[in-house]
C-alpha cells in the first residue's frame, strides 16, 4: 500500500495554481496517484490491445509504432459516434463554475484535476489536431499537439476521475466529464493502457461471471456459509437456489457482497429477506452466471461495458424468469437504467416487474423489466408485508451516503431513505450540500478503489468524510449506511481514516437486523454477530431476578420452618 | 499572454475601420463586410449546429438532478428529473431562460480542521444573467434602426429601459449593465487564480469584443454624435437589401458595425456557440425514461461475450459436485 500522510498532512492543501502554463507542465506521476498498469493476462481473456508487461512508472510504455496514429483516428470515430463527446469537446466557456466541484480537486488542489481542466487535456487534442484554428495558432487557440507526455498525462488524470457527474450537475450546459473521461479511457485502451484494477475484475468477470473470480461450487458454498451465519443468529436455516429454471425472478448483486466484509452482512440480509418472503409467494434464484451485477466494462469501454452486461438478460431468458431484481449497487444500476435495455433488447420471454407479494406492478420498469432490491422493499414495507423491528438497531445512529450514479445516474434517493426509516430508529442526514443530487463520491469509484492509489483515494474521500463528521459529531452518528458494493469497501477505508469511529453498511444489512422472521429464536446479535448492547444487562436482569427469587423462595421457607 | 493577445487584437479590430472607413472604404464597412458577417454567422451556425444534430446520440444519459418517477406514493421531481418530453421542455426552458444549473453555483471554503463549507455563491449566475437579458434588449431596442414603422414594444422597452430619466439622450439601464456585466465577466477571469489558469485567448476575446461593441455604442450615442437618420437609412438600405452609404456617417459608427461584424463572424467558429449548443445537451435534454421506453443506438453492433454454455462447460464438473444444475450431463 502506498504511503499515505496523517490527515492533518494530507489536509493542509494549496489551491494556488503553478505560474507555469498547464500546457507547459509534464505530467509527474506521485506515489500514490496512480495505479498500476494492466496484466497481458487479462488483455489476453478479453482481447484487449497491445498485451505486454509495462508500468505507468517506466519511461517506455511499450506502445505500438503508430500509436498516434491510433489514439487521433479513435478520437475521430468516437467524435463521430457521440453527441455528447463532440458537443463537450466544443462548447464549454470555462466558466469555472465545476472547478470546486470535483472531490478529488478539494482533495488535492490539483488544478488539472478541476473538471475543467481534465476535459481540457482532451479538449486541447481535439483543438490542435482536429480544428482549423487550432492547427494554425496552436497554443493560441488553446490548442496543442499529442505527444507521449500528453499522452502519458491523460491516463494520469483520466484514471484521476470517478466518473461522479457531480461537475456535470453544476454546468450550465450539462457538460459531463464521466463521458469525456469514459471516451478518454476507451482512447487509452485502444493502447493497452488500463489498470490492473479494472483489467483484472474484467477479465475474471468474463470468464467466472463475476468481478472476484469466484467460480460457481466457491460461490454457492460462501453463500451456504451466510445461512449457517444466519442460522447462528437466528436459529432459521434459509435455504437459497441457484440457477434453478422456472423461477419467477431472478437476483443478481455485485459479487463484493459475497465476498468481503461489511457488505457480506447486506447479502445476509437479501437472503434473510428472500427467506422471509417465500412463505409469502416469493419464487427467486440466484445464479452463479449472472454473478456480478457490478461492470468493470463501463470504466473500460462502451463495448466492454456490453459484453459483461450481456450475462444478465441472457441468465433471466435462459432461466425463464418473469423479470430481475438487482441488489445495493451504484455503477450497476447508473448501466442499468441507462445503457442495458440500449445495449440489449430485453428478452420477450420478461414480464412487467410485478410483486408476488403485494401485487404492485412496477410500471416505471415496464420496458427494462427489472427493479431494484430497495423499491422492492420500500413497497413490501408501504403493504405492511414486512414484520419489523427497528430497535434492534438501536445501538447505530444512521445517515445515508448517497452513491454517485443511483444519484445522478438515476435519480434514487427516496426508496433506500423510504426503507431506513422504517427500519432504525436513528436517522441524520448530512448536510444539504453533500447528499442526494449533490453528493460526494466516495473518493474511490469507477475502478480507482486500489490500495497503490490511497493517496488520492483519501484526498478524495475528504468532502464526504468531512460530512460524515460533520453528523458524527453533531448526533453522534456511528453509521453510514449506502446502497453501493464499492462504497461498502471504499467508506470502510475512508471512515478508518477520517472519521474512525463511524461505521458502514448496506441498507439491507439493516433490513436483516430488524426483520423479524417466523419461528425465530431470540435474537442476542446483530448480522455482525455483535452482541446487542442490552444482552447483557438483560442477561444480569436475569440473573438478579433469579437470585431474588432465591432469596425469596428461601425467605419463605424460613418462615414456613418459624411457623 | 491570452489576455493580452486579445487586447491587442481587438484594438487593432478598432483601428482598421476607423483608418478604412473613409470615401469608399465607407461601401467595404457599411456594406461588404456586414453582409460577409451575416452570411458567414447564417453558414457557420447552420453548419455547426446541423453537424451535431447528425451525430448520433448512442445512449440516453440525463444528469438526473432530483427524485425519479418510480411507485406512485414517491414524489417525483418532474423538473431536475423529467420522466417525458414535458418534463425535458420544462427542464430545458429553466436551463436556457433562467441558468439553473448555474443558480446551484456554490463556493467551497477549506477551514482549519479540516472542514469543508459550501457557501452559496450567485455572484456568476447574477452577472450571466444580466450579461444575456441586457444584451437580448439591446439587440431589441436596435430593431428601432431596423424597422419602419418602429413597432409599438421597441418604445415601451425604452421608455421602460430609460426609465431612470437620467441624461440627455436618455440613459438606458440595459446598456450601462450590459457593460458592467461584461467587465465583471473579465474581472473574474483575472481576479481568481483558477479562472486565470484555464483562461484561454478564445475566453477573453469575445469579452474586448463585446465591451468595445458596447462602448463604441454608448460613445455614439451619448458623446460622438452620428447623424441617425443617415445611420436608419444605412441600415435600411441593408435590410432591404438596396445597400446605400448616405453621406457624413461618422467613424464611430463605422467601428460599431465592424465590431459587430467580427462578432457574428466569429460567433459560430467559438466557444459562443454554447447559445446553440446547450439545446443539444444530451446530459439535459433527454427524459430519464429509460426503463420505460427502450433507447435506440444507431449504430449498435454484435459484441462476442461469455455463453452460459461456454461457462458450464469450463465449469461443469465444479458444479455438479455442489448440486448445482447444468444443462449438459
Amino acid at each position: 500500500m502506498a504511503k499515505v500522510g496523517s490527515p492533518e498532512e494530507l489536509a493542509r492543501i494549496d489551491y494556488s495554481p503553478p505560474k507555469k502554463s498547464w500546457m507547459d507542465i509534464p505530467p509527474e506521476f506521485r506515489e500514490g496517484r496512480w495505479c498500476y498498469g494492466s496484466k497481458a493476462k487479462d488483455h489476453a481473456v478479453v482481447g484487449l490491445p497491445n498485451p505486454r508487461a509495462w508500468s505507468p512508472a517506466d519511461e517506455d510504455w511499450k506502445l505500438p509504432d503508430n500509436w498516434k496514429e491510433i489514439f487521433l483516428e479513435g478520437m475521430r470515430e468516437r467524435l463521430h459516434k457521440y453527441r455528447s463527446f463532440q458537443l463537450f469537446m466544443d462548447i464549454c466557456v470555462r466558466c469555472g463554475a465545476c472547478a470546486d466541484k470535483c472531490h478529488f480537486f478539494i482533495g488535492s488542489g490539483d488544478p488539472k484535476n478541476m473538471p475543467v481542466l481534465r476535459a481540457e487535456l482532451l479538449r486541447s487534442i481535439y483543438r490542435g489536431e482536429f480544428t482549423t484554428a487550432g492547427k494554425i495558432m496552436g497554443k493560441l487557440a488553446g490548442g496543442r499537439k499529442l505527444t507521449y507526455d500528453v499522452f502519458k498525462e491523460l491516463f494520469y488524470y483520466f484514471f484521476q476521475c470517478t466518473e461522479c457527474r457531480r461537475c456535470s450537475l453544476f454546468c450550465p450546459y450539462g457538460i459531463d466529464t464521466a463521458e469525456v473521461t469514459m471516451i478518454g479511457r476507451e482512447l487509452l485502451n485502444l493502447l493497452g493502457c488500463n489498470i490492473d484494477w479494472i483489467t483484472g475484475p474484467v477479465a475474471n468477470c468474463y470468464r467466472t461471471g463475476n468481478h472476484l473470480g469466484i467460480q460457481p461450487h466457491a460461490y454457492h458454498s460462501m453463500l451456504e456459509f451466510f445461512c449457517e451465519e444466519i442460522e447462528e443468529i437466528t436459529g432459521i436455516l434459509p435455504e437459497p437456489s441457484f440457477n434453478r429454471k422456472g423461477a419467477e425472478i431472478l437476483f443478481i448483486t455485485p459479487s463484493g457482497d459475497v465476498f468481503a466484509d461489511p457488505g457480506t452482512f447486506t447479502a445476509m440480509g437479501y437472503i434473510m429477506l428472500f427467506h422471509y418472503l417465500e412463505g409469502l409467494g416469493l419464487d427467486l434464484t440466484w445464479s452463479t452466471y449472472a454473478s456480478e451485477g457490478g461492470n468493470f466494462g463501463f470504466f473500460t469501454s462502451h463495448e466492454m461495458a456490453k459484453r459483461l452486461n450481456a450475462k444478465m438478460y441472457a441468465e433471466a431468458e435462459r432461466l425463464g424468469v418473469k423479470f430481475i431484481i438487482g441488489g445495493e449497487c451504484g455503477h450497476m444500476w447508473r448501466v442499468c437504467n441507462q445503457y442495458m435495455d440500449t445495449f440489449w433488447e430485453p428478452p420477450k420471454s420478461l414480464e412487467t416487474p410485478v410483486s408476488p407479494i403485494t401485487g404492485t406492478r412496477f410500471e416505471h420498469a415496464k420496458e427494462h423489466k427489472m427493479i431494484h432490491i430497495c423499491e422492492f422493499t420500500a413497497d413490501l414495507i408501504k403493504h405492511g408485508k414486512l414484520n419489523l423491528d427497528p430497535s434492534r438497531n438501536d445501538p447505530y445512529r444512521v445517515t445515508f451516503h448517497d452513491s454517485c450514479n443511483t444519484a445522478r445516474g438515476m435519480g434514487f434517493f427516496e426508496e433506500p431513505r423510504y426503507v431506513l426509516e422504517n427500519i432504525v430508529n436513528h436517522f441524520h442526514e448530512m448536510p444539504e450540500s453533500t447528499i442526494r443530487e449533490q453528493t460526494f463520491c466516495c473518493g474511490s469509484g469507477s475502478g480507482l478503489n486500489t490500495d497503490e492509489f490511497m493517496d488520492m483515494r483519501m484526498r478524495g474521500a475528504l468532502p464526504r468524510a468531512n460530512a460524515v463528521q460533520y453528523v458524527h459529531d453533531r448526533h453522534d452518528v456511528n453509521l453510514l449506511s449506502c446502497i453501493c458494493a464499492i462504497d461498502r469497501a471504499t467508506l470502510t477505508t475512508l471512515t478508518e481514516y477520517w472519521v474512525p469511529d463511524v461505521e458502514v453498511s448496506g441498507v439491507h444489512e439493516l433490513l436483516g437486523n430488524a426483520l423479524i422472521l417466523e419461528g425465530e429464536k431470540k435474537r442476542t446479535m446483530n448480522l455482525r454477530g455483535e452482541e446487542f448492547p442490552w444482552v447483557e444487562e438483560e442477561e444480569e436482569e436475569e440473573v438478579e431476578e433469579a437470585a431474588e427469587e432465591v432469596a425469596d423462595e428461601e425467605a419463605a421457607g424460613k418462615a414456613e420452618g418459624e411457623e | 499572454m491570452g489576455v493580452w493577445v486579445s487586447f491587442f487584437a481587438v484594438i487593432v479590430l478598432i483601428v482598421i475601420p476607423w483608418v478604412g472607413a473613409q470615401g469608399a472604404g465607407q461601401y467595404l464597412f457599411g456594406i461588404v463586410i456586414p453582409y460577409v458577417a451575416v452570411l458567414v454567422f447564417i453558414l457557420g451556425f447552420v453548419y455547426r449546429a446541423t453537424k451535431w444534430a447528425k451525430t448520433p446520440v448512442p445512449f440516453k444519459i440525463p444528469t438526473t438532478g432530483g427524485q425519479m418517477k418510480s411507485l406512485p406514493w414517491i414524489k417525483s421531481n418532474p423538473l431536475d428529473n423529467p420522466s417525458n418530453n414535458a418534463g425535458v421542455i420544462a427542464r430545458m426552458a429553466l436551463e436556457v431562460l433562467a441558468f439553473r444549473s448555474l443558480f446551484r453555483n456554490s463556493k467551497l471554503e477549506l477551514r482549519e480542521g479540516p472542514k469543508l463549507d459550501y457557501a452559496s455563491n450567485k455572484w456568476l449566475w447574477i452577472a450571466a444573467l444580466a450579461f444575456h437579458y441586457t444584451f437580448l434588449v439591446v439587440f431589441i431596442r436596435h430593431f428601432r434602426l431596423f424597422m419602419e414603422p418602429v413597432p409599438g414594444f421597441v418604445g415601451l422597452l425604452e421608455s421602460v429601459d430609460g426609465f431612470m430619466e437620467v441624461g440627455l439622450p436618455r440613459l438606458m439601464m440595459s446598456s450601462l449593465i450590459l457593460l458592467l456585466a461584461a467587465l465583471y465577466l473579465f474581472l473574474r477571469r483575472v481576479a481568481v487564480p483558477q479562472l486565470r489558469y484555464i483562461s484561454l485567448a478564445a475566453d477573453y476575446f469575445p469579452l474586448f469584443l463585446i465591451i468595445g461593441l458596447v462602448s463604441s455604442g454608448i460613445l455614439m450615442r451619448y458623446f460622438i454624435r452620428v447623424d441617425i437618420t443617415s445611420v436608419k437609412e444605412l441600415i435600411m438600405g441593408l435590410v432591404s437589401f438596396r445597400p446605400t452609404v448616405p453621406e457624413g456617417i461618422g467613424v464611430i459608427f463605422f467601428i460599431h458595425l465592424f465590431l459587430l461584424s467580427v462578432l457574428i463572424a466569429y460567433f459560430p467558429f467559438s466557444k459562443l456557440m454554447h447559445a446553440g449548443g446547450v439545446f443539444f445537451s444530451p446530459t439535459r435534454n433527454l427524459p430519464n425514461d429509460n426503463r420505460v421506453k427502450r433507447h435506440i443506438n444507431p449504430w449498435n453492433y454484435p459484441v462476442k461475450v461469455h455463453t452460459y454454455s461456454e461457462y458450464e462447460d469450463d465449469f461443469r464438473e465444479k458444479m455438479k459436485e455442489v448440486g448445482l444444475p447444468v444443462e449438459k450431463e
